[in-house]
């Protein structure tokens, strides 16, 4: 039996506003517990909500960078239920006309193919505050500092058909965010949460199977792993005779398992209503151009002009632009360069973004400017250096702080480009090698990779490449 | 002192003929001495009455100040008071102090009012008797044995008894001019969103307004000229400017167009309140009015349209209480489970537990289309009717109350025989237009109330209306016996 | 329309409320009543209407600035909380 996996996510995205979305407090992260928990948070005896503008906008934003219609009146309403991270017994957010509908997004996978992903909605509302478990004797302590944080909770159709669609999708919308400026995308605080219903049914079939939601995904690795192991677990069931239950399950990192979360399991009613203390939300003609003349240049079009611009491979193009600032960074060297993008390119993902990694850096705190790194690949550019030792004077420069021509004369790292020197050097390799020289002569060519070796190596490393190549070869000759 | 009108007060303490700190003394003094039977009452405020007495009488020595500068008033328990217990008449905040003000009570905080204390109502502000108060019924000053009407019982009989001049209350189906009819005052329910909610413990958010209780229309245009305005923590708050009220009082009244309702002529009004009525009606026509009838076919449909949408916000709107953050808490709670359904078991009392559930309903899935969705689409009906009612009349008018005060504990059995208290009140909360009561007679020593309705932002017109009746009649100088 | 004891318990437990065996009875009575006197709103023929969810039908939802103007009233504010410990307010274990 061939099954196919469906899978639809719904990514809770915090809003980078300076406030909440109902009340004027701040949402900064980390403060001491209940110290961001003003009358309104807290949902107090006679308190009311007024909506952040700045919310609106980046909803709006949203909307338009992916496609989507924007509602021209939208309606906030109550979910109801009770959880004491939930002060007021309900959160306000959007049921029947939510700000956003019907976007698409496109993904690149793994074999260069496109996709595109359909956006159900994306809407408003107010985050929940925190519950702590450890350290209170039996208790759980509620910190309300998150209550009432703007989330723009994101819905996909059930279009993606693998764990790795859903990662390419995910990973979009993270980057997208970030360009837009509208969340800042970062998994470990909590600011970019993703929850996936994934269902199987026969390949071929059209009906949905029964889904089972999957939460607590805070990372790209364990929503692929999370994924893979619960359509396992429903094929084996189904396979087995068995019917799958419609569950919410919570994912557990460390034994790489998705676990029932029976508490929550009761059919929730949250009779939803619209919010009486909230007039309907009429976003008009002139939000929606003021927002969208605030749009940068989207990834998808960075991209494309790069490929056309540059020359880039697609493949490359989208590494480049998975951040705004990854790609201006780019950009930046590629100017300084004047030219020669593919070696910008190829630095950029490879020695830069291996540095920033091991470090664990994002490119804003990069050690290295683009200026910097021009500055070094300018070397390799007028050959002053090889491009083997420009890996050198970068760490060097990583490490060191300093600019690539201080490193290059402090450590005598110029690339020998005088034929004479680089003649005397072979000769020298020559004598000093005369059974290796013989059997090169004789017919063995794999030996050339041998003086190479040690022409480099009696030059430190410093002999230009290509004319040590062509002056070997002359050499060598018989 | 406690027979003045706020005018003549005002008028008073500017002539320095006694001061605030003596006029707060003298009211303190009477509430000590006559509360007891009526618990009109449920925290009294000393001291912070005194305190801002003296600054009132600042003020005024030195010139400053305006009409309601140290004329003491009273809060109804439903509004939060900074640093003063709050209870909403409930239980489950018997303890609560309101760490904030309400923006009512800033305001006329700001204005120089002097807050005598909090007073009784029902809890919550569910009920039409204020008999579901955890802290025991009101009783009317015209007859102990009696209701005062609810929820704002507490303030309405502060104000009969002249206890103080004036006291905010709210209405939501009519608990400032079903109470106002019953102890013969005048109880003013502005339009929806002319006064800020902000600070105001919600029970029903879209028909929930604040409003006033005082002894004539002129008192009450004083505070609802301070109350009123747009309050951006509000976001139902209308930015609509304020008139002169006081001003405006005097305006004619020739050629004024009375509505008078065809459905509320109806056979559940008491014959002797139906006369009294009519008189009222006759003064107004020997002042120029013109009356002709008019018709809302849909506001029969009023009361069950607000037992469904009322209950359903407020059992939404009372979650908050949950014994986590603020109020009551039950003893030893062995689970988050217990600690929710004992803190609330037993910190609500049971109207307040029927309505909540009445509400759940409502709401729930599979219940909401027939219910919820089907009474805002009825409610949009009866707003329409008012709203072409007042293309052809400027005011509408009929009874208050169906009944004069009934005795306590007559209908506690039976929620609907309750509910059908607000028959005529509630149409002006589902459409949200201003509405008012004035006193217009009395029917077996109790009073009789008269219901002048008006287009939304129409308060001055109504005020209007009231106070040239009350030029004409003496009914709102009634005192009742042993309150004199 | 009467509602069954199930029915009342369920609402209830929707609504956290924790009512005994007696009131029980009393709340099937009396919600079976207003379910039934609330059940007269079928009749009226609400074919061409909206659904009027507020009173203010003209206005729209006011947009406010995104600014901070709340500072730290922990302290203040926790007055009233009946269990609190280092600053966070302490409920009976919830177990996720």
């Amino acid at each position: 039996m061939e099954w196919e996996t469906v899978i639809g996510l719904e990514i809770h995205a915090q809003l980078a506003t300076r406030s909440k979305i109902f009340s004027g407090s701040s949402t900064a992260y980390g403060a001491p517990p209940n110290t961001q928990a003003n009358l309104v948070d807290l949902g107090y005896p006679g308190v009311l909500p007024v909506l952040n503008g700045a919310a609106v906008r980046m909803a709006v934003k949203f909307g338009l960078a992916t496609g989507a219609s924007i509602a021209r009146r939208s309606i906030f309403a109550r979910k109801n239920y009770f959880y004491p991270d939930l002060p007021k017994g309900y959160q306000i957010s959007q049921y029947e006309r939510p700000v956003v509908e019907e976007g698409t997004l496109d993904i690149v996978l793994e074999d260069g193919s496109r996709k595109t992903i359909g956006i159900t909605r994306a809407h408003l509302e107010e985050d929940a505050g925190k519950s702590l478990h450890e350290g209170l004797k039996g208790m759980s302590g509620i910190d309300l500092n998150r209550a009432g944080t703007p989330l723009l909770e994101i819905v996909s159709e059930p279009d993606m058909r693998s764990a790795k669609e859903a990662v390419a999708y995910m990973k979009k919308i993270h980057t997208l965010v970030r360009y837009l400026e509208i969340c800042d995308g970062n998994m470990q605080e909590g600011s970019f949460r993703c929850d996936a219903n994934v269902s199987v049914r026969p390949m071929g079939t059209q009906k949905l199977g029964t889904r089972a939601e999957l939460k607590n995904l805070n990372s790209f690795r364990f929503v692929e792993k999370a994924i893979n192991h619960e359509v396992e677990r429903q094929i084996e069931i189904l396979e087995g005779g068995g019917t799958v239950v419609q569950e919410t399950r919570l994912y557990d990192s460390d034994r790489n398992e998705t676990r029932s979360m029976r508490s929550k399991e009761e059919a929730n009613d949250y009779r939803y209503f619209p919010d009486p203390d909230l007039l309907p939300l009429a976003i008009e003609e002139s939000l929606i151009a003021e927002v969208r003349s605030t749009l940068p240049e989207l990834p998808d079009e960075k991209a494309t002009r790069f490929v056309r611009e540059h020359g880039l491979s697609d493949y490359d193009a989208g590494v480049l632009t998975a951040s705004r600032e990854l790609a201006g960074y780019y950009e930046s060297v590629v100017k300084a360069l004047g030219g020669e993008p593919k070696l910008a390119a190829n630095w950029v993902m490879g020695e830069l973004s291996g540095a920033l990694n091991r470090d664990g850096l994002e490119i804003g705190a990069s050690r290295l400017s683009a200026a910097g790194l021009a500055g070094l690949l300018l070397r390799i550019q007028d050959s002053t250096i090889s491009g083997k030792i420009a890996k050198e004077v970068f760490e060097a420069m990583w490490s060191e702080g300093k600019e690539a021509d201080a490193i290059i004369e402090a450590r005598g790292l110029r690339q020998i480009t005088d034929a004479g020197a680089i003649e005397r050097a072979i000769e020298a390799v020559m004598t000093a090698n005369p059974s290796q020289l013989a059997d090169y002569r004789a017919g063995k060519d794999k030996l050339f990779g041998f003086f190479v070796g040690q022409v480099m190596k009696a030059t430190q490393g410093k002999a230009n490449p290509a004319q040590l190549n062509e002056l070997l070869k002359e050499k060598l000759k018989p | 002192m406690h027979r003045l009108t706020i005018a003549q007060l005002s008028a008073a303490l500017r002539r320095r003929e006694f001061s605030s700190v003596e006029l707060t003394r003298a009211l303190l003094a009477r509430i000590a001495r006559l509360n007891g039977p009526l618990n009109a009452f449920l925290t009294i405020t000393e001291e912070t009455a005194l305190a801002a007495a003296r600054r009132a009488d600042e003020a005024l020595q030195s010139g400053r100040g305006g009409p309601l500068t140290g004329i003491p008033i009273a809060h109804k328990d439903i509004f939060c008071t900074d640093g003063i217990r709050t209870t909403c008449g409930s239980r489950i905040l018997d303890n609560f102090v309101a760490p904030y003000d309400a923006t009512v009570v800033e305001r006329l905080h700001a204005a120089g009012a002097v807050l005598l204390g909090k007073t009784n109502m029902d809890e919550f502000a569910m009920g039409s008797s204020n008999e579901t108060s955890y802290y025991g019924p009101v009783c009317n000053p015209w007859d102990l044995k009696r209701v005062p009407g609810g929820s704002s019982g507490g303030s309405a009989a502060a104000v009969a008894a002249r206890l103080a001049p004036a006291a905010t209350g709210t209405d939501t189906g009519g608990s400032i001019r079903q109470p106002a009819a019953l102890t013969g005052i005048t109880g003013v329910k502005p339009t929806y969103g002319r006064v800020s909610r902000y600070g105001m413990i919600a029970f029903a958010s879209s028909l929930d307004q604040a409003g006033v209780l005082a002894r004539s229309a002129e008192d009450a245009a004083l505070l609802l000229q301070v109350m009123a305005g747009f309050d951006p923590r509000d976001s139902t708050s209308v930015d609509e400017p304020v008139p002169d009220y006081h001003a405006a009082l005097d305006a004619p009244l020739k050629g004024l167009r009375i509505g008078l309702l065809r459905e509320f002529f109806d056979a559940g009004l008491d014959a002797g309140a139906a006369k009294l009525i009519h008189s009222a009606l006759d003064v107004l026509r020997a002042q120029g009015a013109v009356t002709t009838e008019v018709s809302l076919p849909s506001l029969p449909l009023s009361v069950p349209t607000y037992y469904v949408v009322a209950p359903a916000e407020c059992s939404s709107n009372l979650s908050r209480f949950d014994g986590v953050r603020f109020g009551y808490r039950c003893e030893n709670p062995h689970d988050l489970m217990d600690l929710y359904k004992r803190s609330r078991g037993e910190g609500f009392g049971a109207e307040v537990k029927r309505r909540i559930m009445t509400g759940t309903y409502v709401l729930s899935a599979g219940y909401y289309d027939a219910y919820y969705l089907k009474a805002q689409k009825v409610r949009q009906l009866i707003s329409d009717d008012f709203r072409h009612a007042f293309e052809q009349v400027d005011v509408v008018i009929g009874p208050t109350a169906p009944t004069p005060a009934f005795e306590i504990g007559a209908k506690v059995d039976d929620p609907i025989t309750m509910y059908l208290n607000d028959i005529y009140t509630i149409g002006a909360n589902l459409a949200g237009i201003p509405a008012l009561s004035v006193p217009c007679g009395f029917v077996s020593g109790l009073p009789v109330g008269l219901q002048i309705m008006g287009p939304v932002f129409s308060e001055a017109r109504l005020l209007k209306t009231a106070h040239w009746y009350q030029k004409e009649t003496e009914w709102h100088r009634s005192v009742p016996k042993g309150y004199e | 329309m009467n509602l069954t004891r199930k029915d009342v318990e369920n609402i209830a437990h929707l609504a956290r409320l924790a009512i005994s065996e007696q009131e029980l009875e009393t709340y099937v009575t009396n919600l079976s009543k207003i379910v039934t006197f609330v059940a007269q709103l079928n009749a009226a023929d609400t074919s061409k209407v909206e659904p009027m969810a507020h009173p203010l039908s003209s206005q729209t939802q006011r947009l406010r600035p995104d600014e901070v103007t709340e500072r730290d009233q922990r302290e203040r504010f926790q007055k009233n909380a009946p269990q609190v410990e280092a600053g966070l307010y302490l409920v009976p274990k919830v177990i996720e």
